[in-house]
């Protein structure tokens, strides 16, 4: 352990936040706890990205932490409120499968992930390295939380943390993309945001609900 | 086998004979404050065992030895895991008998007999509380083990001494992966030792009661061995808790001061344990039985997460 330093440990520490963060939204039932849990993940990638940016001096992370920071904790969990208020939807959901066995699924994609990710960290040169394996899990995770929810707004919710693993895995491999794929990349999950938010109010003009069951069916009056 | 080994040894299992009972009290004592209720005495677990020694025992026309035998086997059981757990020092000559799953499967043996004893006398209540007893053994016993393989992965080894030893002498550094062993072993001992939110210690309604269930039949000294057998439960895992993850303060090698030194910090540390118990039961609402897998399933996945993160990270 003496030949790790102390930012080294604190960014391990975080990842390991991440991570369980992560299996919290896999296992939660309500569509504002899930909105808490994926704006804490924000705030975790921004400290540990800022922490990365501390320990190896990169001027140009502090500025992609502020970015995440006004944007994944600020913005994109204000507009997701704002939807919830508007579409007046807090139920509890159930996914397609139940929470105990979601559990074990995820368990199985960690172990995945971390094998996957054991050649590629032996190539990486960063002090990082060793959170990619983690940072490919969140974003399995997210995958997984996708498939298994039936609503549209848990899946969205799903999409917009993948892209907080993607983050992460780009900042542990490489100390972060170059700034104009950053900003290119927050301006792309930003618009997808708003389309989304229309497309909510479609389906649900549609279907009188936001299962997306309902989009399966090919033509109108199929039974 | 050294005389200071001996002698540390002794007073550990005195220790946690009679400090096992007061920890219960504590507790209670705790749990009352907190829900604004006047506390009954801290020595009220020492009142009710030395009244039921001094009853006389009844046991039903039906009981086979077995029913006899349990509270024995139970309290031995007990007896023999507060010999290995080390709290007070880390030079123990009995702790080389047993390791960390062999702990593990001592608290089974346990279990296993008070479950058998419940169905002998063949009453409703008494093979339903050791089914959910059962139920709730084999989603925890798991984790438990979880938490263990953890704890020896970062030491190398699965002997209790030696674990605690490494832990002691470590550099301060972070180490995430105890933090998923630390949440998944307190879920894992409020299930064991029948806590709120798996079984209410303090009721006996029968469509809740878990443990209590199982010793309806039991009166007297039987009674007396089996409630001080689950006082010295919740003691060995507080003990396993303090010994994995708050180690400090523990006497290491053979130096007579320093055992004795230790007693006062293992006072200090159960009493900030116990409040804590007392604390999270206060808060917690009794889950569902039908929930409980949801409960030790997150146990669980904390503690494998805990191993996994260990083995990427090497922490």
């Amino acid at each position: 352990m003496a030949s790790v330093p102390f930012y080294a440990q604190l960014i391990n520490l975080f990842a390991a936040i991440l991570l369980l963060l992560s299996f919290a939204m896999l296992a939660q039932r309500r569509v504002l706890s899930l909105i808490d849990l994926f704006a804490m993940q924000g705030l975790t990638l921004a400290v540990s990205t800022a922490v990365v940016a501390y320990g190896t001096g990169q001027a140009h992370l502090y500025w992609s932490a502020g970015l995440t920071l006004a944007l994944k904790v600020g913005l994109l969990p204000w507009l997701l409120y704002r939807l919830i208020r508007k579409l007046d939807v807090r139920w509890e959901f159930e996914g397609l499968i139940n929470i105990p066995t979601t559990m074990l699924i995820g368990i199985v994609l960690v172990v995945f992930a971390f094998n996957l990710a054991l050649p590629i960290s032996q190539l990486a040169s960063t002090v990082t390295r060793s959170t990619l394996g983690i940072a490919m899990a969140c974003v399995m995770l997210s995958f997984l939380m996708m498939i298994t929810r039936r609503k549209a707004i848990p899946q969205v919710i799903g999409f917009l943390s993948m892209e907080n693993g993607l983050f992460f895995a780009a900042t542990s491999a490489t100390y972060g993309m170059p700034m104009v794929v950053e900003l290119g990349i927050a301006l792309d999950i930003l618009v997808a945001m708003l389309i989304l938010g229309v497309f909510f109010f479609q389906i649900r003009e549609q279907f009188d609900s936001l299962d997306l069951k309902n989009l399966e069916q090919l033509k109108e009056n199929e039974e | 086998m050294t005389l200071t080994g001996l002698f540390s040894q002794l007073l550990q299992l005195a220790i946690a004979l009679l400090l096992a009972p007061l920890l219960v009290g504590w507790v209670n004592q705790c749990r009352a404050w907190l829900s604004n209720r006047s506390a009954p005495s801290l020595f009220l677990p020492y009142r009710t065992i030395r009244k039921l020694f001094m009853k006389d025992a009844v046991v039903a026309a039906t009981a086979s030895p077995i029913f006899r035998l349990a509270p024995y086997i139970v309290f031995g059981a007990m007896c023999c895991a507060a010999a290995i757990v080390p709290s007070l020092a880390t030079d123990l000559p009995f702790a080389r008998a047993a390791d960390a799953i062999a702990l593990v499967g001592l608290f089974a043996l346990a279990r296993v007999f008070i479950a058998l004893a419940a169905m002998d006398i063949g009453t409703a209540f008494g093979s339903l509380g050791a089914r959910r007893e059962m139920f709730v053994g084999f989603l925890a016993e798991p984790a438990l083990l979880m938490v263990l393989f953890t704890a020896s992965l970062i030491s190398g080894s699965t002997s209790l001494p030696t674990i605690v030893d490494t832990f002691a002498h470590r550099e301060l550094a972070i180490y995430p992966s105890l933090a998923f062993a630390g949440v998944a072993f307190t879920m894992v001992s409020l299930a064991e030792n029948a806590r709120i939110p798996i079984d209410n210690p303090a009721t006996h309604l029968e469509l809740t009661m878990i443990h209590e269930a199982m010793i309806l039949e039991y009166s007297a000294r039987h009674l007396a061995l089996i409630e001080w057998a689950a006082a010295l439960k919740l003691f060995n895992y507080s003990c396993i808790g303090l010994a994995l993850f708050f180690p400090f303060g523990i006497a290491q090698g053979g130096d007579w001061v320093a055992i004795l030194g230790a007693a006062p910090a293992l006072v200090a540390k159960l009493a900030f344990g116990g409040f804590l118990l007392a604390l999270i039961e206060t808060m917690t609402a009794k889950l569902r039985i039908f929930r409980a897998p949801e409960f030790l399933g997150t146990a669980f996945l904390l503690a494998v997460l805990g191993m996994l993160v260990n083995l990427l990270l090497g922490s």
